[in-house]
């Protein structure tokens, strides 16, 4: 069974790009035939963070009006043979998807075998984040702990129990999970952030993982391959923790405390 | 030993009895009419007493003849105890039937009843809630919730979010967002949490912001109930 994910968050630069290429490497490393596809129309940046850009040919809204395939708009990716991506379009807008297209494309994939189809949500509300997520199974709600992240958040919940497919058929209900980004265990400390359990306290949602405040995440961006696959940065073993806990293994949450000792010194992240 | 308890005492009480207005001096008519009223409930009219009305045909001049009324009344199965807004020649007919005569502003009984416990009126409530609306999952910020009848909602309501109900509102979790009872005008609408942080609670228009809450007398994370007295709102702990 294909299983959808979107990685949504409401609020913009929270880390949802960077988290879908994450995590839709991570299932692929562990042998699933993974798709990750940009719904962010106008603003493509997945193809960027996935190190992708020169070889983006044709996009979703090519597919979408027939001017292509799917499997000429899949791009292989270089690192693992099980991850496709399918980029966004630069140079049209969000009014370019439709409901038909987006759920035709995601029926081909699970007719092609992908058992993963993890779907870059846009920023807002508006039209590219809601055909991101109505046709989704599970939801990586990525927050930040700050409040106006939080409350976005928190929006883009009530959407997902509202307007999705599975609400609008009277299914069962998407299937959230919290990712909490950014996270300062140091600036908590002092009450310059939320700490995790005043943002579940706020969402009361699943938490499947921390990431940390870490510069490894820019730096892999900057250079186009993904967090997860820096397996010495913090940020790339909380990936890697999050694609394990999902697929059911059980790993005890790490960065949600403060670095104590010399080891903190070796693996700070300032 | 003499007794000093009184033999007697006199009390004024005041009952609900049926009154039955007369627009027609027609007696067979009236008669047919009421054994159908009667029908409708025979246990409820069974031996009930009864104030016949013939205010209505006296501002027409059609003065009916009370002992024939009596008589009427009396073969549905009813006990006429009173007459109001008759002539003097009424009120003297009724009187030698010793039925006492009332004045016609008032329906108020004063003299003790024997058959007080038969007296009242059991009218149907108004069934104002239909049913109450349960939700169980978080009421997230932009959703608005609206309920007819009560409203009971078993997860937290974010900031943001919107409940209201014609009737009460009980969250069995924190409270953020805004809750707006008694929406119709139900000024004896309540609002029921266990943990009150709402931006806004409303009872039948009268509302509170949370900056005004006067939250000195509530500890926070305890369940509260908040009720309207006159114009103000009332935050009060549920002990």
């Amino acid at each position: 069974m294909t299983r959808i994910i979107v990685v949504t968050s409401g609020k913009g630069g929270v880390g949802k790009t960077t988290t879908s290429a994450a995590i839709a490497m991570g299932f692929a490393k562990k042998g699933h035939k993974t798709a990750v596809i940009d719904f962010d129309v106008g603003l493509r940046n997945l193809d960027l963070i996935m190190g992708c850009e020169r070889r983006v040919v044709y996009d979703i809204v090519n597919v979408i009006y027939g001017e292509a395939t799917l499997n000429q708009a899949l791009i292989k990716d270089k690192h693992c043979e099980n991850l496709y991506i399918l980029p966004a379009s630069q140079t049209r807008d969000k009014d370019a998807l439709s409901q038909e297209g987006v759920g035709q494309i995601l029926e081909e994939l699970a007719a092609k075998d992908f058992k993963y189809i993890v779907c870059d949500s846009p920023a807002g509300i508006e039209k590219g984040a809601h055909l991101a997520m109505y046709f989704a199974d599970d939801a990586f709600v990525v927050t930040n702990p700050e409040v106006a992240s939080v409350r976005d958040s928190d929006r883009m919940l009530g959407i997902l129990a509202s307007k999705s497919r599975r609400a609008e058929q009277n299914l069962e209900p998407i299937k959230e999970y919290l990712l909490l980004t950014r996270y300062s265990a140091e600036r908590v400390k002092i009450g310059e952030m939320l700490s995790v359990a005043d943002v579940q306290d706020i969402l009361s949602l699943h938490l499947l993982g921390v990431i940390p405040e870490s510069k490894s995440v820019l730096t892999a961006s900057n250079s186009g391959i993904p967090v997860i696959l820096d397996e010495k940065s913090d940020a790339g073993q909380a990936y890697a923790d999050i694609v394990a806990r999902y697929l059911g293994e059980d790993k005890p949450h790490r960065f949600i405390e403060e670095k104590k000792g010399i080891f903190g010194k070796f693996f700070g992240s300032k | 030993m003499p007794t000093n308890s009184p033999t007697l005492e006199f009390k004024s009480g005041s009952f609900s009895v049926p009154i039955l207005i007369l627009f027609s001096d027609d007696l067979k008519a009236i008669g047919q009419q009421l054994q159908e009223k009667v029908d409708l409930a025979p246990e409820f009219f069974k031996n009930s007493p009864l104030i016949f009305d013939v205010q209505e045909l006296n501002k027409l001049s059609r003065a009916i003849d009370i002992p024939a009324l009596v008589d009427i009344i009396r073969q549905s199965g009813l006990l006429p105890t009173g007459i109001r807004g008759g002539t003097t020649q009424q009120n003297k007919e009724a009187l030698a039937l010793l039925i006492p005569v009332y004045s016609a502003h008032s329906s108020t009984l004063t003299s003790a009843d024997t058959q007080a416990q038969k007296q009242k009126i059991i009218e149907p409530e108004p069934s104002v809630n239909a049913s109450a609306t349960i939700i169980t999952r978080p009421v997230r910020s932009g959703q608005r919730l609206y309920a007819s009848g009560d409203l009971i909602v078993l997860a937290q309501v974010s900031a943001g979010a919107e409940i209201m109900a014609e009737g009460n509102i009980h969250v069995y979790n924190t409270l953020r967002g805004r809750a707006l009872a008694g929406v119709q005008g139900n000024v004896d609408a309540r609002i029921f949490c266990s943990d009150l942080q709402a931006e806004l609670i409303s009872i039948a228009g009268n509302y509170k912001i949370s900056e005004d809450m006067d939250m000195s007398d509530v500890v926070s994370k305890k369940s509260v109930q908040i009720y309207l007295q006159g114009h103000t709102l009332i935050i009060k702990d549920i002990i």
